[in-house]
């Protein structure tokens, strides 16, 4: 039973980062029809970028941070400024091809800096153990918990309430009739690309805390968006959540009762992704099409 | 207030659509653009409203002046701001947003954001109807009601000048009435100014002021509604009347080819 707690808080937090990737993911999708093969890179980049701030640089954890998202909100502007606005007109799969483009650049940037060595990330989560129900969490998973908790509350609190927001959702609607209303597109694409990447920078930085700094674990994580999504819908905000916190909770818990020879866990995201492709294409909660005109 | 002097419009570099297009719309006033399908009259408004891009359409020559100003290469959202708002043909609500969502998303542009409560207040008491439906997904309203969200979308900007492409598209004949009635009562009342595009040029003739037929890419005929209405042509030609009033029989459709070439 302690066991089952212990997996299913673990499974929880790792389904809420999957989910805070996936939410950026969407956004990108939802505004602009475009698959964003960069969104794990940013993950990368956010973890590093905040390891070297804070241990090569000196910097306290609070202004790393701080850094880190300004990097974050300054990459969705270059991306709308430099790969998409000149890609206008073009097909979106040339576009989609430029985002595989942008991973590759993303990922030798890193490793030319730092290479692919596993690095201690300087903890700035407190890791004393909580109990909870019997069993023991680390407080760090518990605090990421809850910042991902937070951030999908002020996420949709800000695709309902805001200006920005609605503004938002009908470019993804219709972008010609945004258009017409004076919405500026090109704003609403940096806008969809600098959420997300701030969405997984913080992620990134939140994963190189409850573990380590480890190019390749990261990586794998910025390739369960591709499942999460899939089986939430590629347009859906709430099936990116859901979606993030099944496959969580369905890894952490094929991990805790296999025998880890096996190396189920690190399949079973996949196999739920081919699985869903061939019963249900548009996900869990993908947008119905809606047909009056 | 607006006109537009000899514009061409082409798209994708070779379709050329615009052939030197002219009209004028006074402020304060209802001016109606009519003409038969593929004459070019969507293009004309999207030419003004800066919508021209996104299918890869282009003012090529001639300009546009609206309140003394050359706006033929500023952007949607400039054109928006400085107060002119064109309600698309086919209405294309925002499907997923509901009643409310979308017209906030018409006061995109406003800066006195402290109003625009009061104004969705204002819209909902030109169409009672989207109050009753305030949180409904726009994409399930009827056709009337997405009409009526799509114009008071329009409202919620507070242009100085509203586009209308074909309002009447797909609707009923009673609601077309009460359709056109609010437009002629948002020109008074609002004193906002109109440009309306239609097929429908009986009810078109009625409400406007003044009126420009195009064919082909051009303007071929304008006019008071009036002597339009006494024209020979256009009665036959876009009211369905002939001299007699009975039904044109094949010489006077051979006839018709022969003047629509002279029209255009
Ligand atoms: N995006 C486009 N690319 C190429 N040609 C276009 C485009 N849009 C319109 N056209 C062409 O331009 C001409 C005028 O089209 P437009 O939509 O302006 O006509 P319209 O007068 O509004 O007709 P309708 O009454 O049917 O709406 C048509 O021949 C059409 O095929
Ligand atoms: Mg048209």
């Amino acid at each position: 039973m302690d066991k089952f707690i212990q997996l299913t808080l673990t499974g929880l937090t790792n389904g809420a980062i999957f989910a805070l990737v996936a939410l950026g993911f969407v956004l990108i999708y939802k505004a602009s029809d475009v698959i964003n093969f960069a969104q794990g890179d940013f993950l990368l980049v956010g973890a590093y970028i905040t390891y070297g701030l804070i241990v090569q640089v000196g910097l306290p954890w609070s202004v790393s941070l701080l850094l880190a998202l300004i990097v974050a909100v300054a990459l969705g502007i270059v991306v709308e400024r430099f790969v998409l606005r000149p890609m206008i007109g073009e097909p979106i799969i040339s576009v989609i091809m430029v985002t595989i483009g942008l991973s590759s650049l993303l990922r030798a940037i890193v490793t030319s800096f730092w290479g692919t060595m596993g690095r201690q990330f300087p903890k700035f989560l407190p890791t004393q153990p909580v109990e909870i129900a019997g069993a023991t969490v680390p407080a760090d998973r518990l605090i990421a918990m809850g910042v991902v908790a937070v951030l999908l509350v002020i996420f949709s609190v800000f695709f309902r309430r805001s200006r920005e927001g609605i503004a938002m959702r009908a470019t993804a609607d219709d972008q010609q009739a945004a258009l017409s209303m004076g919405i500026s597109v090109q704003k609403i694409f940096a806008m969809a690309w600098s959420i997300a990447a701030v969405t997984a920078v913080l992620a990134g930085i939140i994963v190189a805390n409850i573990t380590e700094l480890s190019f390749f674990a990261i990586s794998a994580i910025g390739l369960h968006v591709f499942p999460v999504v899939i089986l939430g819908g590629l347009d859906s905000i709430p099936g990116a959540i859901i979606g993030g916190v099944i496959i969580g909770l369905l890894q952490t818990f094929v991990a805790g009762y296999t025998p880890s020879q096996l190396a189920l866990s690190s399949v079973i995201p996949f196999i739920v992704l081919i699985i869903i492709l061939m019963v249900k294409p548009y996900g869990l909660f993908g947008e119905e099409r809606i047909e009056r005109v | 207030m607006l006109s537009l002097n000899n514009i061409e419009v082409i798209y994708n570099d070779v379709i050329l659509v615009l052939k030197g297009m002219s009209l004028e719309v006074p402020q304060g006033k209802i001016v109606a653009l009519l003409g038969s399908n593929g004459a070019g009259k969507s293009t004309t408004l999207k030419a003004i409203s800066g919508l021209l891009k996104p299918e890869d359409g282009e003012v090529t020559d001639g300009g546009i002046v609206f309140e003394g100003e050359e706006i033929h290469h500023k952007e949607a959202s400039e054109i928006v701001k400085r107060g002119i708002f064109q309600v698309m043909e086919g209405r294309r609500v925002f499907g997923h947003l509901n009643v409310e969502e979308n017209l906030i998303a018409g006061s995109y542009t406003r800066t006195d954001r402290q109003n625009v409560r009061q104004d969705i207040e204002h819209v909902y008491d030109y169409f009672p109807r989207l109050r009753e439906r305030k949180n409904q997904t726009a994409g399930y309203l009827s056709g009337g009601e997405q009409q009526m969200l799509a114009i008071g979308r329009a409202l919620m900007a507070k242009p100085k000048l509203v586009m209308l492409d074909e309002p009447s598209l797909g609707l009923a004949p009673l609601l077309v009435r009460e359709i056109f009635n609010i437009i002629q009562r948002i020109n008074q009342d609002e004193g906002t100014t109109i440009l309306l595009v239609e097929q429908n040029a009986r009810l078109a003739l009625d409400v406007a002021d003044y009126a420009y037929i195009m064919e082909n890419g051009r303007i071929v005929l304008d006019g008071e509604p009036e002597t339009l209405k006494s024209n020979a042509d256009v009665r036959e030609f876009y009211l369905g009347l002939n001299e007699v009033g009975t039904r044109k029989s094949y010489r006077d459709v051979k006839h018709y080819k022969r003047r629509k070439r002279w029209l255009s």
